[in-house]
């Protein structure tokens, strides 16, 4: 494993990862892997599971190096894990100032607790939360430091469904405040048409297809060029006609 | 698909719809084929005619009629909480002990221990020998809890630690406390040096086994976490990894409590003209059975006091964990 990582100069775009390779053993998961994301876009990654979407993701974390290939990332960036994720032993706030210093961490927690609408719950305990609350609350700790990339790993797949549209509510009311990359992970394609500004059909390693998304919001909803994308989508995922 | 389930539920009759859950029960309600039974049955023996299906009702807990003396019960808690147990067997033993059927040289009844205790203690014998041993506990303590943190900090954060300090304790673990003593006679003597030694000793190697065996069982995913939202070493130290090894700290240290006074008394039966180990010793030796319970009773309360200070700490540094209440 190569763990070269250096500080560079910005280039126009917020990530770049050319003909990245990562394999676990004799398993290729990562092949040659290209995918770029402009600042503030949303790129929602779609596959099936098992596909090496959670291993792209943790490439652009840090959280793990590519056995080939390049990777390039802003220095800011937060991740949004599936579970929580939260310390049980800190309440709310100190779960949300985990990683900041500096004097005013806490009113900065506080404003971004109230932007994900838990204004008054600082106090609490993460055994007190419900799970659409605790994933708010992630949400907080990732937005607060106000990182330029923010990466979401399937991060309402344990949500149910009227919650999970809460969320989708949520990070479109975020993304107008906060100036961030966000890649999110996946499976749902209905997810990935409610929030996209470019879908991206990950297989066999690669990344298959790319789709623009420039729907209004009405039009998300339902409208026959959601569903041509829908049944593209599906098309992409090799799940035609099962639908 | 509404059509079919209203028609299952039909069949079986659904109870729940009707039910105030404020009322007090309907016996009509509670009184279907095992719905009485306080362990209710497995509801695995549903059979396809819908003859035999099994139904659990539930109600509000305290639905039923609430008497003076329930509500007293409540308050009360069942008799007594943990010292039910206690309480009983020290009641058994004085009835006991006053009807006869256990010889006085044997032993005495509670009151006639209390009774030897309050002598002792107007004597001026009691006092002194408690201090004495609660010093060499507390010294004891202070060095090998000190020693067993100190270990097991450096030794769960850092690899090298590991290695400088777990295959000694490992070995340590396996020689028996009571074993060490004659060694530590040769080598120390029989003054205050070996029985402070021994003390920490027996506190300081689960002190370090638990405190290392808790830091190295924190959820990865939670340190991975932390260091994604930037923060430093110390922050991952001192909000990740200590707290997350504070349940481990404190079983170690409920080890370390109960060992030290497995020291004590040890080490208080070699050379002791002073100390609570004496005082048995001595009444051993004048067959003064009383004597003998008085420094047994001190040393369990020494024991409970240890175990109630521990569980004091639990209920302060512990108030996040979601842990199961027993009803």
């Amino acid at each position: 494993m190569s763990s070269v990582v250096t500080t560079e100069l910005r280039r126009q775009t917020g990530v770049v990862v050319e003909q990245v390779v990562r394999r676990f053993g004799d398993r290729v998961v990562l092949d040659d892997l290209d995918l770029s994301i402009a600042d503030e876009e949303l790129v929602i990654l779609l596959g099936p599971s098992g596909c090496g979407k959670s291993t792209l993701l943790r490439l652009l974390a840090g959280l793990d190096r590519p056995d080939g290939g390049r990777v390039e990332v802003p220095a800011r960036r937060a991740i949004v894990f599936q579970a929580d994720r939260l310390l049980p032993w800190q309440r709310v706030l100190r779960n949300v100032t985990l990683g900041l210093h500096g004097p005013d961490a806490d009113q900065r927690a506080r404003d971004v607790l109230a932007e994900v609408g838990l204004s008054g719950r600082e106090k609490a305990w993460p055994k007190e939360l419900s799970g659409g609350e605790a994933q708010r609350v992630s949400l907080a700790r990732a937005l607060v430091s106000e990182p330029e990339l923010v990466l979401l790993d399937e991060p309402f797949a344990a949500l149910d469904a009227i919650t999970r549209l809460r969320m989708h509510d949520l990070v479109r009311a975020l993304r107008s405040k906060h100036h961030a990359a966000m890649l999110l992970v996946t499976h749902d394609v209905d997810e990935a048409i409610a929030l996209a500004d470019r879908v991206v059909v990950m297989g066999n390693g690669r990344i298959g297809s790319s789709h623009e998304v420039s729907l209004s919001a009405a039009d998300r909803e339902s409208s026959v060029a959601r569903e041509e994308l829908r049944a593209r989508l599906l098309e992409d995922l090799g799940l035609a006609g099962q639908h | 698909m509404p059509v079919s389930i209203r028609q299952l539920t039909g069949r079986i009759g659904a109870v729940v719809e009707g039910v105030d859950l404020t009322a007090p029960p309907d016996p009509s309600t509670v009184t279907r084929e095992h719905g009485c039974d306080d362990h209710p049955r497995p509801l695995d023996r549903v059979t396809v005619a819908g003859e035999e299906r099994e139904r659990q009702v539930f109600l509000p807990r305290y639905a039923r009629r609430r008497t003076p003396l329930s509500i007293l019960r409540e308050r009360l808690r069942w008799p007594l909480g943990i010292y039910t147990t206690p309480v009983v067997i020290l009641v058994a033993w004085e009835v006991l002990a006053r009807a006869g059927v256990v010889s006085k040289t044997y032993a005495p009844a509670p009151t006639s221990i209390v009774k030897s205790a309050v002598d002792l203690w107007q004597q001026g014998v009691l006092g002194p020998d408690l201090a004495i041993s609660l010093q060499r506990a507390g010294l004891g303590l202070a060095i090998g809890l000190t020693v067993g943190i100190v270990a097991g900090v450096l030794g769960g954060l850092l690899r090298s630690g590991e290695y400088l300090f777990n295959g000694v304790v490992q070995v340590l673990n396996t020689i028996p406390l009571l074993a060490v003593l004659p060694l530590m006679i040769v080598w120390f003597g029989i003054d205050e040096l070996t029985k402070v030694l021994l003390i920490s000793f027996g506190a300081g190697v689960p002190m370090y086994l638990n405190l290392f065996a808790a830091i190295r069982g924190v959820d990865q995913r939670l340190i991975e976490m932390a260091r994604t939202t930037g923060a430093g070493t110390w922050r991952l130290v001192t909000r990740v990894l200590v707290p997350a090894a504070l349940p481990g700290f404190l079983v170690g240290l409920r080890f370390s409590l109960a060992y030290s006074v497995l020291g004590l008394v040890a080490a208080e039966t070699v050379n002791a003209d002073q100390g609570l180990g004496f005082l048995i010793t001595q009444g051993q030796t004048y067959l003064q059975t009383n004597q003998v319970f008085v420094g047994l009773v001190i040393y369990s309360l020494l024991g409970l006091l240890a175990d109630q200070f521990v569980r004091a700490l639990e209920r302060v540094l512990l108030r996040w964990r979601p842990s199961y209440e027993a009803s």
